[in-house]
């Protein structure tokens, strides 16, 4: 088999949101006949309706590229795509560990922006080497020049071979190709080692099983071969190795060391082929395991619950099948005595809770009501053990608790000088601490902030953009535990407590929030036939409340014949609506009144 | 031998009213005499083909609108003699007393058995200015030749600067002498309506319009509470509109219903009330879940399981378009949300005879969380709501049928 390592390049495509990366991908397999013309729906690679609404990468993919350069060689481009989201950082950086350059695109009339920054530092953390792209060069408001500047001063590239592009219409695309295989590394690795290969993705497949994408560091791999996932243990037979293409999978005789492909070994869920550990051989396995692995936990819960009971089953089957391909997505039963039974949901991030969301009730049909959305606080209780509590429900009795903790970022806010006013006052009033303030350009300064993660887990981005015009972007990271003063808020209703709408707060906004809630619900719930007390309190003191009337009149003075249809109508409609109510006691809540309390937006 | 058909209601509608009141959402128009003439012609037309159709004889008849007066007793006469000529039904003279109404009757009558020789209970909605006026030329002898037995008048209220806030013409003493000429006429059987929760409204000057009815001599009353209807200027207006509080409101009916108690007049329904013996057959065929025809347009008809209704457009019902069809009726949920309107409630009898099941035990259960509220009693004889009960009966009947 000739030596074709020569002719690969291994490389991936980083930028902000909507600087184009997509679009640029699209062009490279057009570029490259790895997709007829007829056949591109713009946008290829993002397959799935939800990505391409929002415009936005959630799944890596890979493709295979054959490419034939000026100097008459042909050559392998293995193309990477990436998450851009700050909430999949992991995904990405073991994305970035399978190549070994990196295209970074940036919008030339934006310049460069929070995740810009954020995957360029990752890909130099990586040793990649990166190829800057201007894009977008056919926008009016594009500044190459500036932009090119921007890129040299901030980050240090030299920007003089840069193309300026634009992926929409094509112009200047066939230069990027040029400059990957000019500037890009080839691979290197010996065939004859021990197998050493990394998982950078994995796809479950109802026919084949997991699809299990890697990058071969060292060694090979054919059908036939015991393969071993050297973090979990597990072993596997290969039934088939091979490359992506854009369109379709290409089986192959083997993979050596320095190619990217995939294989499928009849693996039944993605947690058996998690991102970032290392395939080996039984036959000849490697010492170590490559670099970077690493467990993934969840930043943010909560409940999610059937709005009819009776889709409790169709929701665990809808959770598991997600599962099958977001090994990040984690669930267990809980029951709440108002909205009865449901699971606590992890995730990754706000964004990765939205989608899954989203999901839930388009793909499954499924009608959900959400709970507040929680982090994992630190209880230190008084006899010395501490509690890690992400269901309020579970909260300690308060007498127990000596102190308690939460988790804390560092946010890094970046935005035009005009906002920066606006922008402090929201993260104070959000408990921040202020770090630092830099300018990064002349037109954008970054705000550091250690903030509370809880009180940017909900809206905080949603008020950032609001109050800033839409210009600013949000990248954080949990960086430690801090002491808080910390309460459980209870939400009584005629009396009795109703545990799905409890919630731990920090005492300073805790005033402010059982308010809030009172009057939410008090808007919210229907009068009924008596009188109804609706009260917030910590502990056993009630430090907010509101009353919902009785009801004292709901009749229908006249009713003959032209009336009698409408009358039964209005009886359907009332019917209707009981079946959104839920029996709490003995009052009724509808689903709205829950939506409105959990769904809290303090803008 | 062919099963005696049951008779119907017959309902004609007429849409013409001098002005339109801020508050009423009835299908009417201001309109001249030759459209009076054109419609009375259409109407006929129409009686006659739906009495061919149907076959069936009627024992009620009722006029209502708009101002059904407004187009003059000639015109009333002749379509009451067209719908007797038509239906084949014998105008029964029943002297100047009109017959009890024998509650037990609707039962026999719904079962197919011979009805008892009833006359045919006919009501005409009257205006008070225009057939109360000093001057008003509306002639009664003229309806009670023709056989009407039964004549309704909008008081609202004895109170004139209620009246006014209401858009009302006219004023008590026109009801006064409008009833007067009626009885004159030999037509004894007079309803009054009253209109509770409007404007300015107290107990004091809702005691007052009831001591008017209790003094007027007449037979029944309907007591409505204001609702304010979508797309009516009163809806418009309602910021500036001093209406009474709700608990004010509940505190009138209740009231309302304690002193026409006492003066004689019976609750029957949730806003109706009669001295015994006095309440209207034909609006008992609604909360019976019993047929009814109803010509003109909006007028609703429930013929055979079937409900229809011509739609609110008098130009289409002159040109003879064809009523449309609005679903089924006279389901047990239908019927139980009727008959809970009445005094008399949902009966274990009756529903028996008509359904062949009683009062499901899941509704006895229901029930039993008003009857200790006493909105409702529930015994052996059936389920009915007290006048408490019938302040929340809409919420009340939804949770029985739920």
């Amino acid at each position: 088999m000739p030596n074709l390592k020569q002719n690969i390049r291994n490389f991936c495509i980083i930028a902000h949101i909507d600087h184009g990366k997509s679009t640029l991908a699209d062009r490279l397999l057009e570029l490259t006949g790895s997709v007829a013309l007829r056949d591109m729906t713009a946008q290829l690679l993002d397959k799935m309706d939800l990505e391409r609404e929002r415009g936005i990468t959630i799944k890596a993919h890979a493709v295979k590229l054959d490419y034939k350069a000026p100097d008459g060689k042909m050559y392998a481009l293995n193309l990477i795509d990436t998450p851009g989201h700050v909430d999949f950082n992991y995904e990405v950086s073991r994305s970035l560990a399978a190549c070994e350059g990196a295209v970074l695109v940036v919008d030339a009339s934006q310049g460069i922006e929070a995740q810009t920054l954020a995957n360029t530092y990752l890909a130099l953390d990586h040793n990649l080497e990166i190829i800057p792209v201007i894009n977008k060069t056919d926008l009016p408001a594009a500044e190459p020049d500036r932009v090119a500047a921007e890129i040299e001063d901030i980050i240090g590239l030299d920007c003089s071979n840069a193309p300026r592009v634009s992926a929409k219409t094509g112009l200047n695309v066939e230069r990027v190709l040029e400059r990957i295989v000019a500037d890009v590394p080839a691979p290197t690795g010996d065939e004859s080692a021990p197998l050493k290969a990394l998982v950078f993705d994995s796809v479950y497949d109802s026919y084949k099983g997991v699809i299990v994408y890697i990058r071969l560091v060292e060694g090979k791999l054919k059908a036939g071969d015991t393969m071993c996932m050297m973090a979990t243990g597990a072993k596997f037979t290969v039934v088939e190795v091979g490359y992506m293409r854009a369109t379709h999978m290409e089986p192959a005789e083997e993979l050596t060391a320095g190619e990217v492909g995939y294989v499928t070994a009849s693996i039944k869920t993605v947690k058996e082929a998690r991102v970032g550990d290392t395939v080996t051989t039984a036959a000849n396995p490697a010492a170590e395991a490559l670099p970077g692995y690493r467990k993934v936990n969840p930043m943010v819960f909560c409940g999610v619950y059937p709005a009819d009971g009776a889709d409790y089953g169709n929701l665990r089957d809808a959770l598991e099948k997600l599962q099958l391909n977001d090994a990040s997505l984690s669930f267990e039963p809980e029951t709440s005595g108002a909205l009865g039974f449901g699971f606590r949901c992890g995730f990754l991030g706000l964004l990765h809770l939205e989608i899954i969301q989203e999901r839930l009730e388009r793909e499954y049909d499924l009608d959900l009501v959400m709970t507040v959305p929680s982090v994992i606080y630190k209880i230190h209780l008084t006899d010395g053990s501490v509690v890690e509590i992400d269901n309020p429900t579970h909260y300690p009795d308060p007498a127990s608790i000596a102190f308690s903790e939460e988790p804390f970022t560092s946010s890094h806010i970046y935005s035009p000088p005009d906002y920066v006013g606006a922008i402090m006052e929201l993260c104070q009033e959000r408990r921040g601490v202020f770090k630092d303030i830099t300018y990064i350009a002349s037109d954008r300064v970054d705000i550091h902030y250690e903030l509370p993660l809880n009180e940017i887990i909900y809206d905080f981005f949603d008020s950032l953009k609001s109050r800033t015009k839409g210009y600013a972007s949000l990248d954080y990271e949990l960086i430690d535990y801090r002491r808080s003063s910390l309460v459980k808020l209870d939400v009584l209703l005629n009396g009795d407590v109703i545990d799905a709408l409890s919630f731990i707060i920090h005492s300073e906004k805790a005033y402010g929030r059982a308010r809030k809630i009172a009057e939410r619900l008090k808007d919210n719930i229907p009068r009924q036939m008596f009188e109804i007390p609706i009260q917030v309190a910590i502990g056993g003191k009630v430090i907010a409340r509101e009353t919902v009337k009785a009801m004292r009149k709901d009749v229908l003075a006249k009713c003959y014949g032209g009336d009698i249809t409408r009358k039964k109508k209005l009886l359907e409609k009332q019917k209707e609506g009981k079946k959104r109510m839920r029996q709490f006691g003995s009052v009724e809540v509808p689903q709205e009144a829950f939506m409105a309390v959990l769904k809290l937006d303090d803008v | 031998m062919e099963p005696v058909k049951s008779p119907i209601g017959i309902y004609i509608h007429i849409p013409f009213c001098r002005s339109k009141c801020p508050y009423c959402d009835f299908y009417s128009l201001t309109a001249d005499e030759n459209a009076f003439d054109a419609y009375t012609a259409a109407l006929i037309t129409s009686i006659k083909h739906w009495a061919q159709k149907l076959n069936r004889p009627f024992d009620t008849l009722y006029f209502g609108g708009g101002t059904p007066s407004l187009i003059g007793a000639e015109r009333l006469a002749r379509l009451v003699d067209a719908s007797f000529s038509a239906f084949g039904v014998q105008k029964l003279d029943g002297g100047s007393k009109p017959p009890p109404y024998n509650i037990a009757d609707g039962f026999s009558v719904g079962r197919g058995l011979a009805p008892a020789a009833a006359v045919p209970e006919i009501t005409i909605e009257c205006n008070p200015r225009d057939t109360g006026a000093k001057d008003s030329r509306f002639n009664f002898q003229t309806l009670r030749a023709a056989g009407v037995n039964r004549i309704s008048l909008g008081l609202q209220s004895a109170v004139e600067a209620e009246r006014k806030s209401l858009g009302r013409r006219g004023t008590a003493d026109d009801v006064t002498r409008a009833v007067r000429h009626a009885k004159e006429a030999g037509i004894t059987n007079i309803s009054l309506d009253l209109m509770l929760g409007i404007p300015a409204q107290t107990l004091t000057s809702l005691r007052r319009s009831i001591d008017y009815c209790a003094n007027a001599g007449v037979t029944h009353v309907s007591a409505y509470m204001l609702k304010i209807e979508a797309g009516t200027p009163f809806a418009a207006r309602r910021g500036s509109l001093k209406l009474p509080e709700e608990d004010e409101i509940c505190e009138f009916y209740l009231k309302a219903c304690e002193e026409l108690e006492k003066v004689g007049f019976s609750q029957y329904e949730i806003s109706n009330f009669a001295n015994p013996g006095f309440e209207s057959r034909h609006n008992r065929k609604y909360w019976n879940c019993e047929e009814y025809l109803g010509i003109g347009p909006a007028a609703h008809s429930f013929i055979d399981g079937r409900r229809f209704f011509y739609e609110r457009n008098l130009e289409g019902f002159l040109a003879g378009r064809e009523p449309a069809a609005d679903g089924e009726g006279g389901s047990f949920e239908e019927y139980a949300m009727l008959r809970l309107r009445l005094n008399e409630g949902l009966t274990q009898s009756e529903t028996l005879g008509r359904f062949g099941y009683g009062i499901p035990e899941a509704m006895r259960e229901r029930a039993k969380q008003y009857a200790e509220q006493n909105r409702l009693v529930s015994d052996g004889k059936g389920i009915r709501l007290t006048s408490k009960g019938f302040l929340l009966s809409n919420r009340i009947i939804a949770d029985l049928l739920d």
